[in-house]
């Protein structure tokens, strides 16, 4: 009896829990009207939900520049790490901030789930495009031209850093394209250190190298998605990766670790393929190694080409159900372009500006002496023009890094392949879609 | 956790054998078992200590050193200007987050205590229909992890605009199912009805009664669910992940998982979210010294009954 009498008052607890979240999703809140972008009567404050250091600085220049529109910057930890999921909660729950920090890789995600607003009847929008290096326009717009659904901040053009010292010490020349890379690896390890370190679990680096070889994992006409994790492109790139590894030309230590940072303090390994911000994060993973670093662009596929990858990059986005979106909108074109917002971004918080003008901060044209006083800037600037505006991300983009990085932490422990790996993840991927009720060409 | 392993199951064992005397197997086995017993002490509390204690090697070195010098001993000593660092980031965000997480934890679990001090005492003390239902309801609470309710929650609280407040993290953790029963079971045991009548008697009201002569003989169990609740709100995190987006009312759980969350980044970070941690289980430690004592007999008398 007494037994009975508690799974009853469980139940009905549960029951309770379960008739209470239905009545609260029920309630969503009506799309915001992307046609009309006015202007609204009278003072105005926005809430922007970001994860930036140093943002409320340059809100504060907005702010004293003016007083009718007041924004308030609201935090939490990075996007994966909860605030993506806070924004779904929100625009489930009707009150998600005017305004916030999204990832280009998660841009997708928001856009399915028909959380973004499209800011292209907003003035001055649209004209932006010529602002911006071309291929972050293709990142907030999916390709439609006439839609433009957030404003992009930074980008991650990658490059190759090396260590200049040991490859002039040992008479190995700077590898310019991938085969060359693979010989000098061999020359490398000779020595007894490694070339570089394979990530297995920065699945958004590889995006990069594959990014660079001309591929994408996916394509969007609108309607349908198709993914193509294995692509040929892929598959070529995880071939050249799975070869390294296979002849233990590359070190396979899990990133961002102890260890990690520590293969390069020693000098142990030599070269890291990175964007952009990785830059402070050598100089204060390996101190030891103040002076002997240089930045040059990454290897190529064939002799003579010009492609660069990308890793990282976010936007600023407003939200559906933001009730003043001409403001937000003005206030997020501000703060990717103006010069004084963009060079405090990049003091605070190493963003690398999307905004063609942010190339040519004075901040970005300064020697470092960390990278023995070359102006490393020049060649992200440079890789940044080189980047391919096709890469698309798809909705799922937790799910695709999760399943490709198990795949890829078995390859490095002699379970299975790279390109195995990606096998698995597209079809993974493809369950994921249609898990989600999206569409999704097999 | 290492307080809810006094050695005293050693003791008694050892007496018995004593009286028993002769058994030479007993003898054999007996040193051998406390050797054993004391290793795995030993191992254990090496296994909860070794963390700490890298922590606390890890904050005084500076960032140049952290990576390069033995992550168990010290290097140059610089934790009070790390402290300092730390203290000054961001015009001393962390020193409002630890304010924040000693108003959540020490406010909520006091009223919280109070609230479930007095259910478990009516539960138990009072006769009424219905009561073991709603005891029930209450013990089926203890079975929902508060995990799950942050989402309905949240919802609950943007119907009534109540998200990103001080309130919306700070009402939920009143509520301790654990604590209610906890007092029933320690109130129904130790508050004889006799004394409440004799309270009655003298012309105390209910009110009083409670106050002055029931909560003086339930004390140790107040105090345990005092330490419970203060602990589970300070180490409650996802909460306040979901409902606050204000970086001035963030819990210091809270505000260092974000910093955290951006390392990769912003390398100077990691010596903030280091140094942080290190200096966030102070009040914890203190609290449980302080009330240690009452802990453990409010525990043993929970389990006896």
């Amino acid at each position: 009896m007494q037994i009975k009498k508690r799974a009853a008052a469980v139940a009905l607890l549960t029951a309770a829990t379960v008739v209470l979240t239905g009545c609260a999703s029920g309630s969503t809140t009506s799309a915001g009207d992307a046609a009309a972008c006015e202007p609204s009567e009278g003072k105005v404050d926005l809430t922007f939900t970001t994860w930036i250091p140093g943002m409320e600085d340059a809100v504060k220049v907005w702010n004293d520049e003016n007083p009718d529109v007041q924004v308030k910057v609201q935090t939490g930890p990075n996007g994966n790490g909860g605030t993506y999921q806070n924004f779904f909660n929100q625009l489930k729950a009707g009150n998600a901030p005017d305004l916030g920090q999204i990832e280009y890789d998660a841009l997708p995600n928001f856009r399915v789930q028909d959380g973004l607003m499209d800011l292209a009847a907003c003035e001055g929008v649209l004209d932006a495009k010529n602002d911006f290096v071309d291929w972050t326009w293709g990142q907030v717009n999916f390709g439609e031209d006439d839609a433009v659904y957030a404003v992009p901040q930074d980008a991650g053009p990658m490059a190759m850093f090396y260590r200049t010292d040991l490859f002039e010490a040992n008479n190995i020349a700077i590898p310019t394209t991938w085969e060359e890379f693979a010989v000098a690896a061999e020359a490398v390890r000779a020595t007894g250190g490694y070339i570089t370190n394979f990530s297995q679990s920065d699945i958004n680096q590889f995006a990069g190298f594959v990014w660079q070889a001309g591929g994408s994992w996916f394509e969007n006409d609108g309607d349908n998605w198709t993914v193509d994790l294995a692509s040929p492109e892929s598959v070529k790139v995880a071939d050249y990766w799975q070869d390294l590894i296979d002849r233990d030309l590359v070190s396979t230590n899990p990133p961002w670790t102890d260890e990690w940072n520590n293969a390069y303090n020693t000098g142990s390994n030599w070269t890291w393929n990175s964007a952009a911000w990785g830059a402070n994060s050598i100089a204060s993973g390996a101190p030891d190694t103040s002076g002997k670093w240089s930045v040059a662009l990454s290897p190529q596929w064939a002799s003579g080409d010009n492609a660069a990858g990308n890793w990282g990059g976010s936007s600023t986005a407003v939200f559906k159900g933001s009730k003043h979106p001409y403001e937000a909108a003005q206030f997020a074109l501000w703060l990717n372009t103006s010069d004084e917002a963009l060079t405090m971004l990049n003091k605070s918080a190493n963003l690398y500006p999307a905004a063609k003008s942010g190339l040519e901060l004075p901040a970005l044209k300064e020697g470092i002496e960390f990278y023995g006083g070359q102006a490393i800037y020049d060649v992200f600037a440079e890789a940044s023009a080189q980047v391919s505006p096709d890469f698309i991300w798809g909705p799922t983009m937790t799910q695709v890094y999760n399943d490709t990085s198990d795949g890829f932490k078995g390859a490095v422990t002699g379970n299975g392949t790279l390109s195995d790996a990606l096998t698995s993840s597209q079809k993974s991927t493809i369950d994921a879609l249609e898990a989600q009720s999206i569409p999704v060409n097999k | 956790m290492s307080t809810l392993t006094p050695t005293t199951p050693a003791k008694p064992a050892r007496g018995i054998r004593s009286i028993e005397g002769k058994a030479p197997r007993a003898q054999r086995e007996s040193p051998f078992a406390r050797v054993s017993a004391m290793i795995v002490m030993a191992v254990f509390t090496l296994y909860f200590l070794v963390p700490i204690w890298w922590l606390l090697v890890a904050a005084s070195k500076n960032r140049s050193q952290f990576n390069s010098t033995n992550p168990l001993w010290f290097a140059d000593f610089s934790l009070f200007e790390n402290i300092g660092n730390l203290v000054a980031y961001r015009d001393g965000v962390y020193l409002k987050w630890m304010l924040n997480s000693a108003l959540y934890a020490g406010v909520g679990a006091l009223v919280g205590t109070i609230i479930a001090g007095m259910c478990g005492y009516a539960l138990a003390k009072y006769n009424f229909p219905g009561r073991e239902l709603i005891f029930n309801v209450v013990l089926g609470g203890v079975l929902v992890p508060a995990t799950a309710l942050a989402l309905p929650l949240f919802l609950i609280f943007s119907q009534i605009s109540l998200t990103n407040t001080f309130w919306s993290v700070f009402l939920p953790s009143l509520v301790s199912p654990f604590g209610v029963y906890l007092a029933r079971i320690y109130a129904s045991a130790s508050v004889p009805d006799e004394l409440i009548e004799a309270a009655r008697l003298d012309g105390a009201g209910e009110l009083r009664t409670f106050f002055t002569v029931s909560v003086r003989m339930m004390v140790p169990a107040l105090v345990t669910v005092f330490l419970f609740q203060f602990v589970a709100i300070w180490n409650n995190f996802f909460l306040p992940l979901i409902m606050l987006r204000d970086e001035t009312l963030f819990p210091v759980t809270l505000g260092l998982y974000a910093w955290n969350s951006q390392v990769n980044q912003i390398p100077v970070l990691r010596d903030y979210v280091l140094i942080g941690a290190l200096l966030s289980i102070i009040p914890l430690i203190i609290i449980f010294l302080l009330l240690q004592r009452f802990w453990r007999n409010g525990l043993s008398a929970g389990s006896v009954k």
